[in-house]
């Protein structure tokens, strides 16, 4: 169990604590919202955050956006949110808008960017962000002001190449940045077995000689304890560090897939079970810094936050077909 | 001005832009200690230090994911790609991250950076040190390709991309590198702009298009028909992407014939590109229909010398080519 002594000597206080649990009830909320209109036919294509969502927001709450860069993957909605997107631009996206922050209609949703936030645009692609971090991360050290790149992605990704060119490159170079792997143990219908021989994904951190961590990623302080200790060290010019954040996948891997398909029925409801979301909420009324009014009061307020965020989605305009040829270089 | 090989201009371009623009660095394969394989960033290491002319880790992917983390971080950075056959492995970060981050984040990010590869046969280096890869890059909107073939204009050329905003691949036909010398000019008198032909030879019966190795074997097919009283054109393209279709329309408009001679894989290569758009925008004025002179369709350059110069198109087989469209 998590003390308050133990809570505040990782140096978080309670206000911290409160807003990372304000961001994941709010990426659960919008993604309840998501699914709705997905069903209702009113949104392309969603990837569900559900299960990752304390693991992201412990991670990015140990962080500094604004300073740091950040590589996110596209089940990030938590840790984008963490990063400073709100529930109105992520509805945009949802939409396709021409006002979607990111891409202005032009990605999928999930894709997130911003220069001005540090949010290094991503890509649908499985895995390219893990050396482009390590390039970041070089950058950052020649600057020697201490900012740091945090880049994550699925352990699914850990099978390409560019995961281990990415480590390799950052070891050597004792670049900072922090990897962050939200291995929730399938990637779409392969599981981790097929997919990681081994003890696993952290093991692999010692091939390259640097710190490798497996947390549970429901554990919101066992999180954002090891991201700390990781971003201490790049700060320091120690260079990377790899951790594994154990999460469960509560919901199948998009909207376009069914995971009852291939996934058997006893496990999907023993998982159903543990939802990091009560965990969290528990910790934090164990430590007194959550009272159940105020529970209710959080959600209330995001319940109408949604309700705002969609409706200016709703009402927002798609984008003129005239900008389909825009931005293809810097003179056009 | 000083007599420049072609790969002496390309190290001249580097190390000057190095010196206007701290920002600009070079990584790759071998290029600091050793200089590179083919010498091309000899003694920018010294000079520089370490970390501006980076020997990477043996990884085209990331080789260039590090240069566009670079570039996403405000530095200039010149990858090298040991030979443009090894481009593949980094395929995805080029054409997936790198040409299309502009465009995935509606403009919020560019990523300036320089793609350099030697490129092309001829110098026995068999199937896997001699391939023309410019057609998979041309295809590509968010990139820009160059490919020069004299002194001047790999020096030229090469500032001017290390300049611009936007993603450049820059092949440099490895052929050609000692091939001959020419004056280069210092500093910013030897700026070339991206996306000029040039007209290297006039003529009034038919266009040669080239690029690459071949302009210099186009110019002696060019030569020898000239003693039969068949005056070729001659353009270089020097980059590909954005080409210059007005000079080479014009060209076409004076002498009704074209053809488009390329060292690449015949199908698909990138003079299909550029007969298609001819004969697009001139048809009115054709008096022959255009033509590929190409590199066959198999699989790459052999090692054997025998088949090598089977590969390769020479000047009898471009000025037989010239000759049939003279006639036509
Ligand atoms: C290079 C590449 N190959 C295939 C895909 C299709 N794809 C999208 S997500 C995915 C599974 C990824 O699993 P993992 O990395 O474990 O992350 P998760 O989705 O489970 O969070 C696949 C195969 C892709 N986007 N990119």
């Amino acid at each position: 169990m998590t003390t308050t002594a133990d809570a505040l000597a990782l140096g978080l206080s309670r206000d911290q604590a409160l807003a990372a649990y304000t961001t994941v009830c709010r990426a659960r909320a919008l993604d309840d919202r998501r699914f709705l209109l997905n069903r209702a036919g009113a949104i392309a294509f969603i990837i569900s955050p559900r299960g990752h969502e304390v693991a992201q927001a412990a991670a990015i709450a140990a962080l500094q956006p604004g300073r740091d860069r950040f590589c996110l993957y596209y089940r990030d909605f938590a840790a984008a949110l963490a990063c400073g997107f709100t529930s109105a631009e992520l509805m945009l996206s949802a939409f396709a808008r021409a006002d979607d922050p990111s891409s202005g209609g032009r990605q999928t949703p999930g894709n997130f960017g911003s220069r001005r936030r540090g949010v290094i645009i991503g890509s649908s692609t499985v895995g390219p962000q893990i050396p482009k971090a390590a390039g970041i991360g070089l950058g950052l050290k020649w600057k020697g002001e201490g900012a740091l790149c945090y880049v994550s992605f699925g352990e699914g990704a850990t099978s390409q190449g560019d995961f281990h060119e990415g480590l390799n490159f950052a070891a050597i170079h004792s670049c900072p940045v922090v990897f962050f792997c939200e291995n929730n143990h399938w990637a779409i219908s392969v599981p981790q077995p097929l997919q990681v021989a081994g003890a696993g994904v952290a093991a692999r951190a010692a091939a390259y000689g640097i710190p490798g961590v497996v947390v549970a990623g429901d554990d919101f302080f066992a999180v954002y304890r090891a991201v700390a200790e990781a971003a201490r060290r790049a700060r320091a010019g120690d260079g990377p560090s790899l951790i594994e954040a154990q999460v469960l996948r509560l919901q199948s891997h998009s909207t376009d897939d069914d995971q009852r398909s291939y996934r058997d029925p006893g496990e999907l409801a023993a998982e159903a079970e543990h939802d990091p979301i009560p965990v969290f909420q528990h910790q934090l009324e164990e430590l007194g810094w959550l009272s159940e009014a105020e529970d209710r009061r959080i959600r209330a307020a995001l319940e109408e936050e949604i309700d705002s965020a969609t409706a200016l989605a709703e009402a927002a305009p798609d984008p003129d077909p005239s900008t389909l040829s825009r931005h293809v270089y810097a003179d056009g | 001005m000083a007599e420049r090989t072609l790969v002496q201009a390309v190290r001249d371009a580097l190390a000057e832009e190095m010196e206007r623009d701290p920002r600009v660095c070079v990584l790759g394969e071998d290029v600091g200690l050793k200089g590179g394989v083919f010498k091309a960033t000899e003694g920018l290491q010294a000079r520089f230090g370490p970390e501006r002319v980076m020997d990477t880790p043996l990884a085209e992917s990331s080789i260039v994911a590090v240069a566009q983390g670079l570039a996403l971080e405000g530095y200039r950075p010149v990858a090298e790609i040991q030979f443009a056959d090894y481009s593949f492995p980094a395929f995805n970060q080029i054409v997936n991250e790198v040409a299309r981050i502009r465009y995935r984040s509606n403009g919020d990010f560019g990523c300036p950076l320089v793609i350099r590869a030697p490129t092309g046969g001829g110098v026995r280096g068999g199937l896997y040190h001699s391939q023309s890869v410019e057609a998979f890059y041309c295809h590509v909107p968010g990139l820009k390709v160059v490919l020069p073939s004299t002194p001047a204009d790999a020096k030229g050329l090469l500032k001017s991309a290390v300049r611009d905003p936007d993603p450049v691949i820059f092949l440099e036909p490895k052929k050609l590198y000692r091939a001959g010398r020419e004056e280069v000019a210092e500093g910013d008198g030897a700026l070339r702009r991206l996306g000029e032909a040039a007209l290297v030879r006039a003529g009034r019966d038919v266009t040669a298009i080239t690029y690459g190795y071949l302009r210099v074997v186009t110019l002696q097919a060019a030569a020898r028909l000239q003693e039969e009283g068949i005056e070729v054109e001659v353009v270089d393209l020097r980059t590909l992407r954005p080409w210059d279709v007005e000079t080479c329309l014009g060209s076409v408009r004076r002498t009704g014939r074209v053809a488009v001679v390329y060292e690449a894989n015949r199908t698909g290569g990138f003079g299909a590109e550029v007969a298609a758009e001819l004969a697009e925008r001139c048809f009115e004025s054709l008096d022959a229909p255009v033509t590929r002179l190409a590199g066959p369709d198999v699989p790459a350059m052999p090692f054997s010398p025998a088949l090598e110069q089977a590969f390769l198109p020479d000047a009898d087989r471009i000025a037989a080519g010239l000759r049939r469209l003279a006639r036509f």
